[in-house]
């Protein structure tokens, strides 16, 4: 294995320097993702403006992966559309689930095809996912949501530990 | 940072496989490692240094010779055949249980009561605990108190807690001094007539502490309440008698002492497991079955329901052979040069704060800390692409987590195959973590 192929320099740099860190109001929905295994954890608000993601917010305690994840995520998803955010949001997953076979497009993914190599590594895929899927469940909220309902807040956990050791 | 109060002077440590002190009995290292075919592995191009054994350890081909001759000559269910298979298995399987007991200073091979593992034997003591028992030791209602500390594994904290659902009891535990030991200033008061049981780790899993039991089963005593130890970080790495002890229960598993996983043991005071009630119910655990109603077994067949593992009891009982042939007080020593080697070599590490007793008395060899900021999924990996295998995540026992202000931590275990050298190792490779994350 070769450590630069995981820790891109573009993965480093947003974990360094995270882009449109901190919670922000006003909001339409958050979610709370948490890795049970490794204690990380992310919040995440979408604000909406008519079909467009006028701003995500974040907070996240958590390994560099899943904080560089949720920078990149800012970056790509800011300023676009819902059905734009979607797309952008499968494309990512299925190239994290995809093991290293999947191409990545850097149109489509922006910075976020520094993540290809995380893909061959299963115990740090969930990592990579954490804000995203945090992403996907507030977008569903916030679409789902009577327009004078106050804000959704979904909590929800991340995929369970499959192979947690007992000691 | 909490806890420097217990730091000693610089500590003289021979490097490399010591060769006999004037105290430590002779220990060779390399013809240990010999017996263990998965150390000549390599992991991402370097050779592979297994820190994880509070884990699970590695296996000797004893213990995997032991199971292919099981399963190649003597295979057969136990207990239930006159054929010769069926004899010989049983004699294996019951051998096998005097080998285990014999280990811990039972007194009799029938105190040791095979289980899937130490999760397992804890859920079958604190199932005996119940509203209807008939022994009053184990009737368990409002107003009655079960003591654990802030120091367990999960697996003895949830089933107490499952276990006061049930019956209206409460909960207490004890505290974690700044310096990662047990907190018993507090023992008279907590430990007190409501007190039916303590149960409390013996050595640590995540900070290493071995913790003391003369103070505590002297209190139980006075007020009558049981103790139980999880012994499962114990057991595998120095002498446990459980008469010295003077406790009335053990759990530990056989994976984290070269034996397979699956297998378990509950060791408990005989007089206390006959006056227990069945835990799982099904064949082998019965003296009379009727359609009205049956009656049990003695222990520790009445905790025995099922076909057992068979095999892996038999690993279990060459694990303990193979250790008790190198002897426990070897093992021990061993693992305290290695502890006293770590501690100081960690020290040299920019920003490493240990979780835990940082000087190499009244601990194991298990190592938890901190790099800085850096998460220790990041330290992990890193550590993996330099070959080493650590332990990184909240060790199941996350209130230790949060008594001390951390997420997660990095962990390091020793076991009787590590060498000074892998220790080293991690060290070099806790600087890359530094040179990549810094």
């Amino acid at each position: 294995m070769r450590l630069d192929e995981l820790y891109q320099e573009i993965i480093l740099d947003h974990y360094k320097r995270p882009h449109g860190r901190g919670l922000r109001e006003p909001y339409d929905a958050e979610a709370q993702h948490v890795n049970p295994t490794c204690g990380d954890e992310v919040t995440l608000r979408v604000r909406l403006v008519g079909d467009r993601i006028a701003d995500v917010s974040y907070d996240a305690i958590g390994c560099s992966i899943s904080q560089a994840a949720a920078s990149v995520l800012h970056e790509l998803l800011t300023d676009r559309t819902v059905a734009e955010a979607l797309t952008v949001t499968q494309a990512f997953t299925e190239l994290m689930t995809g093991r290293g076979a999947v191409q990545p497009d850097e149109d489509v993914l922006g910075d976020a095809v520094a993540f290809a190599g995380v893909a061959r590594y299963p115990a740090r895929v969930k990592c990579a996912l954490l804000p995203w899927m945090a992403l996907k469940d507030a977008v569903a909220r916030s679409t789902a949501t009577p327009a004078d309902a106050p804000h959704a807040v979904l909590t929800s956990q991340a995929p369970r530990n499959e192979g947690g050791t007992h000691d | 940072m909490t806890g420097t109060t217990e730091r000693l002077s610089p500590l003289s440590v021979p490097t490399g496989a010591f060769a006999g002190g004037d105290s430590a009995p002779a220990f060779d290292v390399a013809a240990i490692r010999a017996d263990f075919p998965i150390l000549g592995r390599d992991i991402n191009g370097h050779r592979l240094v297994y820190l994880d054994s509070a884990a699970t350890s590695q296996k000797p081909r004893q213990v995997l010779d032991a199971l292919r001759e099981h399963y190649e000559k003597h295979n057969a269910n136990v207990s239930r055949s006159v054929h010769t298979l069926g004899t010989e298995a049983t004699a294996a399987y019951e051998g096998a249980r005097a080998t285990v007991a014999a280990f811990v200073g039972a007194s009799r091979a029938e105190e040791l009561v095979f289980t899937k593992n130490s999760t397992e034997a804890i859920n079958l003591v604190a199932h005996s605990f119940s509203a209807i028992a008939d022994d009053p030791r184990f009737r368990l209602g409002p107003g009655d108190e079960i003591v654990i500390s802030e120091m367990e594994h999960h697996s003895n904290i949830v089933p107490w807690q499952l276990l006061c659902q049930r019956t209206g009891a409460t909960l207490r535990w004890f505290g974690i001094t700044d310096t990662g030991r047990l907190d018993e200033s507090n023992v008279d008061t907590l430990v007190n007539e409501r007190t039916k049981l303590v149960s409390y780790v013996h050595v640590s899993n995540i900070l290493g502490t071995l913790n003391p039991t003369k103070r505590i089963v002297e209190r139980a005593r006075q007020v009558g309440a049981l103790v139980m130890l999880d012994a499962s970080q114990s057991v595998p790495h120095r002498p446990v008698d459980v008469a010295e002890l003077g406790v009335d229960f053990i759990a530990f598993t056989g994976h984290k002492m070269c034996g397979p996983t699956g297998i378990g043991a509950l060791w408990g005071r005989y007089e206390l497991l006959d006056a227990m009630p069945p835990f799982l119910g099904g064949g082998s655990m019965i003296e009379t079955v009727l359609l009205t109603g049956s009656t049990y077994a003695l222990p520790p067949m009445r905790f025995e329901a099922g076909t057992p593992p068979i095999a892996e009891a038999i690993g279990l009982g060459a694990a303990v052979e193979y250790l008790s042939a190198i002897g426990m007080d070897a093992i021990a020593a061993h693992e305290k040069q290695l502890t006293a080697y770590a501690l100081d070599a960690l020290s040299t590490v920019d920003c490493l704060r240990i979780i835990g007793p940082q000087v190499p008395v009244g601990r194991g060899g298990t190592i938890s800390f901190t790099v800085g900021d850096i998460h220790p999924h990041d330290v992990g990996q890193v550590l993996d692409a330099e070959g080493v295998q650590v332990r990184v995540g909240h060790h199941c026992a996350r209130p230790v987590c949060a008594r001390f202000g951390v997420a997660a931590t990095t962990r390091a275990s020793f076991y009787l195959y590590n060498t000074t050298g892998e220790v080293d190792a991690l060290v070099r490779g806790l600087h890359t973590v530094r040179k990549v994350f810094g």
